[in-house]
């Protein structure tokens, strides 16, 4: 079988190739991809409302059943076994700022490290407060 | 080999065994969703009413709006186009402007009333809201979910009592002091007053009602004959905003 115009057609290809991965290329030589995300944990809380794997996995899922929980059906504890989890004694909303940010006190320690990694942008800081109050 | 009339037997018996069992299940799991532990204030019809007169014996008072406004990080823009109110102050004649009563109490044309969202118990906005954003729940507070908001401003159009206000620009720049156990909103979001909802579920009054210095504003259960509220709309006259639209406001003016 004979291919005519084979080389251009070859160049052709390699040079859509390279052209269609560039971004791949591109992230995995440039520098901001050499820093690893550095999660820094909560010192004085041992416990999260769901294990390690699920929060890694599903923190998302978690918050966006808050978020409705709260909102539309008006449900704002979190309930175990018929009775409100709490921490310090205090009973546990679903809330970010008001029970997720109590621990993770830091954002910029926490969240960010791996949604910049990612790159990914969760639009909840665009209404709800950090701790601090230091948004402006 | 089934014949006709046995396989019409069998498929309608094991469909009965099926919806029955359907029907249980449900039966079952909403009786485990009334063991969720009850807390903070509840009432079957929240509502409110406003002593005009009570009100009015301090012009200069803005205590309940700033005790709102401060808690709701809303924005204050130094110009009326872009304005955001939960709560605020207006003449009567304004407020009331289907009183057509020529010769009313001398000063009542003038003086200042509070006003706020009504909570209608038929609520305009809510019936055009096209995301479902916004919506009455069941103890009668017309709620909004801001997550939900996609800036339409049906609800503004729709809403007789200008109640409703609109994010035009992006208000966190605006607000004095951020309050961090409250979000913000953002730009092209709509916003208004909740009751409070976020605060009853606390068990706490309205930042409004527990902030007036003068007890003027009363905030309580409707339908429970023995609450505040009802016992002082049975005392004394009250007036609604616009009740022939029959939206049924649920701010009473006490006049």
């Amino acid at each position: 079988m004979k291919l005519y115009d084979g080389w251009k057609i070859i160049t052709g290809l390699i040079v859509f190739a390279a052209f269609f991965t560039l971004p791949i290329w591109l992230n995995l030589f440039s520098a901001q991809s050499k820093v690893k995300p550095r999660l820094v944990y909560p010192i004085d809380a041992r416990q999260c409302v769901e294990d390690k794997d699920y929060m890694n996995h599903y923190h998302m899922d978690l918050l966006n059943f808050w978020r409705d929980s709260v909102v539309r059906m008006n449900i704002r504890y979190i309930v175990r076994n018929g009775n409100f989890l709490t921490h310090n004694g205090e009973k546990l909303e679903m809330s970010l700022t008001r029970a997720c940010l109590k621990c993770h006190s830091n954002k910029a320690e926490f969240c960010d490290q791996c949604h910049n990694y990612l790159d990914v942008k969760p639009y909840c800081w665009d209404c709800h407060v950090e701790q601090k109050g230091s948004l402006k | 080999m089934i014949d006709r009339r046995n396989f019409l037997k069998i498929v309608s018996f094991g469909g009965g065994i099926y919806l029955a069992s359907k029907w249980t299940s449900n039966l079952i799991s909403q009786n485990e969703t009334q063991k969720v532990p009850q807390s903070g204030l509840t009432a079957k019809r929240w509502a409110m009413a406003i002593d005009v007169q009570k009100c009015e014996q301090t012009p200069n008072c803005k205590e309940c709006i700033l005790a709102c406004h401060s808690y709701h990080n809303v924005p204050e823009f130094n110009n009326p186009k872009d304005e955001i109110k939960w709560i605020w102050k207006d003449k009567f004649h304004n407020a009331f402007i289907t009183q057509e009563n020529q010769y009313l109490p001398k000063g009542l044309n003038h003086q200042t009333v509070l006003l706020l969202c009504n909570h209608c118990d038929n609520p305009p906005c809510t019936n055009v809201c096209p995301t479902k954003a916004t919506w009455k729940r069941e103890d009668g507070i017309v709620m909004m979910d801001w997550h939900r908001c996609i800036g339409c401003r049906y609800c503004v159009a729709a809403c007789p009592y200008g109640s409703r206000s609109f994010n035009w620009r992006d208000p966190r720049p605006f607000i004095k002091k951020i309050n961090p156990e409250f979000p913000t909103r953002t730009r092209g979001v709509v916003e208004k007053c909740t009751f409070c909802a976020e605060r009853l579920a606390r068990g706490e009054m309205p930042a409004c009602v527990e902030a007036c210095p003068s007890k003027a504003l009363i905030f309580g259960d409707l339908e429970d004959p023995g609450s505040e509220i009802r016992q002082i709309l049975a005392e004394r006259f009250s007036i609604r905003r616009k009740p022939e639209l029959s939206t049924s406001p649920e701010v009473y003016y006490l006049v």
